[in-house]
């Protein structure tokens, strides 16, 4: 089933009885050629990706709960570029890329929306660091923008420029930037991978995988016993736990984040807003709600919900920033559960385990990543080595020592 | 959340600064070889349940601790001075 303007004429004239399920709801099979444990944006896009680019269409998706319950449907949906280290900025320039042709390619309203994001600047070592990061996004090809307190007070002259603490002193623009209707991924990848054979089992959770001599053979489920040539493992915050299922430890520590949404409001805020030195970051959704989050609540935690004093941490920063802010009401919050590495950046790779192969670790970022994540699993697992923005994504990076630590703050998740 | 410090009492989480699994109260021999130290500084358990973590009381009386705790009701089982868990 195919979106058109015809069809949603026509729909409209005949009752809109045609409309169909997106996808389907098949029993698995005894075996698949490629099994992807996970059914968020990641394993959605793996998925996809597989069928549409690298022709691998005997391709199960295995999710615990429902598509796009996890983090995918818990971010704060900001798509950007704006990485300094060359093993990260490529793949995100990517991903960018891919998410300004989403929609023409899944045929699928993902409300991409590229309104820009503006990173601010107080002081002159911060403008330093935010034109060398401009420099090296421009390297990339992503382009960027560093922009003077004038022409940041043009575009958001909301903002409170004269902060005792903080004051604004310019800004570091990508104006590619922006964001997208989160669900709308998830459906678009589903749907499109579902409609070229690929089995997308809702309600499956892995319980375990069979591997033998040092090779998968297939995964355990809450379903029975699935067979695979090769098993792509998928699940965000819960990756270490899933992992450790196949005896492996993983360098990482799964965190909570906390986000935020007011109640909706006319269009007020253009595009995406950080205030890294507030710990502190805003955009607008579509339906008009300010969409806002912070710092990670802190120390290891599975509880899908977060604790009050980074709400208060996040309300002050806010209040700073913006101080209009303070009349529009909190209507909900919730949170997620980030798989944060040693080093603040993912990893795609195989395992030591034949056949069974990792994506993971995408910290707080990993909705950003979700096209060009999926894109550069899909070929690991098709052809069986690494794209090439992927190359430093290693799982055996910390042990070698080439680590991909954006902020230079060593070996604890937290921070970065 | 609170926590409670075994010479202060119970808490604001406010108080105290997290560090990580409780791992660095076992660094290995500076001899121990590569596959230990990757795994004393990178690799972790992160168990969605029972963990043991290292907090540091830095607005109280500063000591550190190990707290005993379930990462997925933020319950809070034990507390200990880490200079007595380690000693």
């Amino acid at each position: 089933m195919r979106f058109s303007g015809f069809r949603v004429f026509k729909e409209a004239v005949t009752g809109h009885k045609g409309w169909k399920p997106l996808w389907r709801t098949p029993d698995p099979q005894p075996e698949y050629d490629i099994i992807i444990v996970g059914g968020g944006g990641h394993g959605l896009s793996t998925a996809y990706h597989l069928a549409a680019k690298f022709g691998v269409t005997r391709v199960a998706v295995l999710e615990k709960g429902w598509l796009g319950s996890g983090n995918i449907g818990r971010n704060t949906t900001i798509i950007r570029s704006n990485y300094l280290l060359p093993g990260n900025e490529h793949f995100y320039e990517l991903s960018m890329k891919l998410w300004e042709n989403l929609e023409q390619e899944t045929n699928f309203n993902s409300m991409v929306s590229q309104r820009g994001i503006i990173n601010l600047i107080h002081t002159d070592g911060q403008r330093d660091a935010y034109r060398r990061r401009g420099n090296a996004m421009m390297l990339a090809g992503a382009g960027a923008q560093l922009l003077s307190r004038d022409e940041v007070r043009e575009m958001v002259p909301f903002l409170n420029f004269d902060n005792a603490r903080f004051p604004i002193k310019g800004g570091l623009m990508q104006t590619r930037a922006g964001t997208a209707r989160h669900d709308g991924v998830v459906w678009g990848y589903a749907r499109g991978a579902d409609m070229r054979g690929v089995d997308i089992i809702q309600n499956c959770e892995v319980t375990g995988f069979r591997i033998e001599n040092g090779k998968v053979l297939g995964v355990e489920t809450s379903r029975g016993y699935i067979g695979a040539k090769k098993v792509g493992v998928a699940v965000a915050g819960s990756s270490s736990r899933v992992m450790a299922q196949a005896g492996m430890r993983l360098p990482m520590e799964s965190h909570v984040l906390q986000a935020f949404v007011s109640e909706g409001l006319k269009p007020t805020i253009p595009g995406v807003i950080t205030f890294g030195a507030g710990h502190f970051y805003i955009s607008q959704s579509d339906k008009g709600g300010l969409v806002f989050g912070g710092d990670l609540d802190g120390y290891n935690s599975y509880a899908q919900r977060g604790n009050l004093p980074v709400i208060e941490d996040v309300a002050e920063g806010g209040m700073a920033l913006m101080p209009m802010i303070g009349r529009a009401r909190l209507l909900r919050m919730w949170g997620g559960i980030m798989d944060m590495t040693m080093d603040g950046s993912p990893i795609i790779d195989k395992t030591d385990i034949d056949g069974l192969y990792f994506n993971g670790g995408w910290c707080y970022g990993g909705f950003k990543a979700t096209p060009a994540s999926g894109f550069c699993f899909a070929h690991l697992l098709a052809k069986d080595e690494p794209h090439e923005v992927t190359r430093q994504m290693r799982l055996d990076r910390f042990a070698r020592g080439y680590l991909l630590d954006e902020n230079g703050r060593g070996a604890q998740p937290n921070l970065h | 959340m609170r926590i409670s410090c075994p010479l202060c009492g119970p808490r604001d989480r406010r108080e105290f600064y997290y560090r990580g699994a409780a791992v660095a109260l076992q660094r290995p021999a500076a001899d121990a070889g590569e596959d230990a130290w990757q795994a004393y500084v990178f690799l972790r358990d992160n168990p969605a349940g029972v963990t043991r973590d290292l907090w540091y009381h830095a607005q109280g009386c500063g000591a550190w601790l190990v707290v005993t705790r379930d990462t997925a009701s933020h319950e809070i089982l034990a507390t200990e001075l880490a200079a007595e868990v380690a000693s």
